[in-house]
């Protein structure tokens, strides 16, 4: 199975949205603990009065969706799969809160109507006036790798010829302090660009929405080829799945969801000294934060990787050698639970 | 691509019964799980009806067969009491000896004890007790049943409001036919909480007295809780094993209505894609289909819309349809994997199920549904739709061995 990325769209805590080359005006953030995404003017994609009722998740969602298939000269995709770890949270917290507040009484249904996890992908069929494939994935790690699997088998029964395919997670205040309690976030303020020299617990929260429209025909717009995507559910150890790593070939260039969490970050430190051995190295999670669908960011920066043939220097983790950049691997872990390898190709 | 995609096993815990053979004794006797909400304190208990499955968590937590101290929300202590039925139904045994996946579905996850943590936290961002939040996410029940089944080969969770489950199955079957699983546990499970009570009662599809699909005078849906889920196995393994098949996935089709978040459109647009999607995937034709489980959840709009949609691909002879809400209520995430089970039963029991409730033809359609148990008819093949917010429809076909 393999799929052509033939556009892609990112809104992140970079400027991934606007800027032509990959990481040209990296952004650094200092002091911080989360990081939130630079909004775009969401008025040149969709119309204001409708973008009034839209949570923050939804405009990125359906922002990054448009400019997407703008991108890839798209009108009507023959799919849309969307990949969302915690859906839309600032619409479920509303709702939460109004049904106490008001002892369950004369409650406004917007919030709720707006806070089922296919949101996102509805919206944007509900735009496009859609009525091909649509599905949503909500789990955790997995979800963005999900619907990327489904996109890759979609394609590769003739289903459809292209699809239009994104992970998205917002941040909001509730669910910042809520996930700090339980320790997922670093106590000290930091600066992303050092994350993950600190050295301690935790790690450093984000958010962001990436979409792809993929394709079974490579054409002028072709970015880079996805050739292969793999969950692994609770490992073991990171090394009982290197037979199948190891089978999508010796990539290039493995891009690590490094994210500062002393615990978590030795899954790619031993890793480095298994099969990624001897393989240049880059992160990403400095970038645009921790959050379950940030692999759909990764994946953005691996096709532009390949695209300009170039690693970005923020991205690097040691000495990138330069060569020729033709397969890349991103391998995501969340809580040493839902493991993740993405090959990505030049084509 | 594999040929035919079996079904070797089916579990199901819903407000008319804990197991297979239960709620079977309770559609042949029209036995419906509608009545008062017994373990939610939502103000609106008295005044309306609900299909809760009746037990409490540590009850079903004795029935899940997992520890008291454990951390569970009531749609995982669902989803595994369904999940281990369906497994032992199947007679799998040894779960890693094929390319096992779990494909499950949720709406509200853990809302349940989220509720729980936000009335408190709300007074006190520090207050709150973090056990209650950390089965929040729809991950979290997947993961729960993957891990007490052992179930390590592909484990992901779908999340399309009430169509969830059935593309749960739809997916599963997928994963089978393109030889990435040999066998795949799917389903979906949701259970009843504040948030979707007060959700549905907000829209005001909430029917006082009852939820009555494709009555003339129905007045919105019944909202209930459950779980179920189905053993998929390829053919490859049911030569291997001899195994016998209860029935097979013949079609499936996903489309979107893409008319209103939560609104269907009057003539059924999407409906009419996903099952004429159905037909095409099975190679059966609309004149083969034996018994409609419809999606029918009560409310004005769905019901027409649905029927419309119904009426255009049957052209003039529609088969004998029913809708079990009446039964169990909307299940929203779980209801694909329930009805899939009903339509299961159907095929085996050579039975068509009756719509409790009914009393009159809607005036916009030319046919009304099957009210009394019907065991004269072959039952062969069986279209069950699943419809939800966001347009997102799925048609699943049924078929007998």
């Amino acid at each position: 199975m393999e799929a052509f990325i033939n556009g892609i769209s990112a809104i992140s805590p970079q400027n991934s949205f606007e800027e032509e080359r990959l990481l040209d005006n990296p952004v650094e953030y200092t002091g911080v603990r989360q990081l939130r995404c630079i909004e775009p003017q969401y008025s040149a994609y969709f119309d204001p009065m409708a973008a009034r009722r839209m949570s923050r998740i939804i405009k990125m969602g359906v922002c990054s969706a448009m400019k997407c298939l703008q991108d890839a000269e798209i009108k009507n995709p023959d799919a849309i799969i969307t990949g969302t770890g915690m859906g839309c949270v600032e619409d479920t917290g509303k709702f939460l809160v109004s049904i106490i507040e008001n002892d369950e009484k004369l409650l406004n249904p917007t919030p709720f109507i707006q806070s089922t996890h296919n949101t996102v992908g509805a919206s944007i069929a509900l735009i496009l006036k859609c009525h091909n494939y649509n599905n949503t994935y909500g789990h955790r790690g997995f979800s963005f790798e999900s619907a990327l699997i489904d996109s890759m088998m979609l394609l590769q029964e003739g289903q459809a010829n292209n699809i239009l395919v994104g992970g998205i997670d917002e941040l909001t205040p509730d669910l910042f302090t809520i996930t700090d309690r339980l320790g997922l976030w670093k106590k000290e303020p930091v600066d992303s660009l050092r994350l993950k020299d600190y050295n301690s617990r935790g790690s450093l929260a984000g958010e962001g929405s990436a979409f792809f429209a993929l394709s079974n025909r490579k054409n002028i717009k072709t970015i880079a080829r996805l050739s292969s995507v793999m969950t692994f559910f609770n490992p073991a150890s990171p090394s009982e799945n290197e037979t199948k790593i190891a089978n999508t070939g010796k990539p290039d260039l493995v891009i690590l969801g490094i994210n500062g969490d002393s615990s978590g970050d030795e899954v790619y430190a031993s890793l480095r000294k298994g099969i990624f051995r001897n393989i240049p190295a880059a992160y990403y999670k400095h970038l645009c934060g921790e959050y379950d669908t940030s692999s759909a960011f990764a994946l953005a920066m691996a096709a532009g990787i390949i695209r300009e043939q170039r690693v970005p220097d923020i991205m690097k983790l040691d000495n990138v050698p330069a060569g020729e950049i033709h397969n890349i691997l991103i391998y995501n872990h969340l809580r040493n639970i839902n493991h993740s390898a993405i090959m990505v190709s030049s084509c | 691509m594999s040929d035919r995609v079996f079904i070797t096993g089916a579990g199901i815990i819903s407000s008319i019964g804990f197991t297979y053979e239960e709620v079977v004794s309770s559609l042949e006797s029209s036995r419906s799980g509608i009545g008062r909400l017994m373990h939610i304190d939502s103000v609106y208990k008295d005044e309306i009806p609900f299909a809760e499955v009746n037990a409490s968590n540590n009850e079903l937590k004795e029935l899940a067969q997992v520890p008291g101290s454990g951390i569970f929300s009531r749609t995982s202590l669902l989803g595994l009491i369904a999940a281990r039925q369906a497994l032992a139904h199947s007679g799998t045994e040894n779960i890693t000896e094929y390319r096992t996946g779990l494909i499950s579905a949720t709406t509200v996850g853990g809302m349940d004890r989220t509720e729980k943590f936000f009335s408190k936290f709300l007074k006190d961002k520090n207050h709150g007790r973090l056990r209650d939040v950390i089965t929040h996410d729809m991950g979290d029940s997947t993961e729960k049943i993957a891990e007490a089944c052992g179930i390590r080969d592909y484990v992901t969770t779908i999340s399309t409001a009430c169509s969830s489950s059935a593309n749960a199955i739809l997916l599963g079957s997928r994963l089978i036919e393109n030889r990435m699983l040999d066998r795949a546990l799917v389903g979906g499970a949701d259970a009843l909480t504040l948030f979707t009570i007060n959700g549905f009662n907000s829209l005001m599809i909430l029917d006082r007295n009852g939820c009555r699909p494709f009555d003339n005078d129905r007045n919105g849906l019944t909202l209930g809780e459950g779980a179920a889920y189905l053993v998929l196995e390829s053919e490859e393994v049911i030569n291997k094993t001899g195994k016998k098949a209860i029935g097979t996935v013949a079609g499936y089709g996903n489309a979107c209505d893409a008319f209103h978040q939560t609104a269907s459109s009057p003539d059924g647009n999407g409906a009419f894609i996903s099952m004429n999607k159905a037909f095409m995937k099975s190679g059966i034709t609309p004149d083969k289909i034996d018994y409609i489980n419809a999606h029918g959840t009560g409310t004005k709009n769905n019901d027409l819309s649905e029927g419309k949609a119904v009426e255009r691909l049957f052209a003039g002879s529609v088969p004998p349809i029913s809708s079990t809400k009446s039964f169990t209520g909307h299940t929203l995430g779980a209801a694909g994997a329930i009805e899939a089970v009903f339509s299961i039963m159907a095929i085996e029991r050579q039975c068509i199920w009756p719509n409790p409730g009914f009393k009159t033809r809607m005036s916009e359609l030319g046919f009304a549904p099957v009210t009394e148990l019907n065991r004269e008819m072959s039952v062969r093949n069986v279209l069950s739709n699943s419809f939800g917010f966001g347009g997102n429809n799925t048609s699943l076909i049924f078929s007998k061995c």
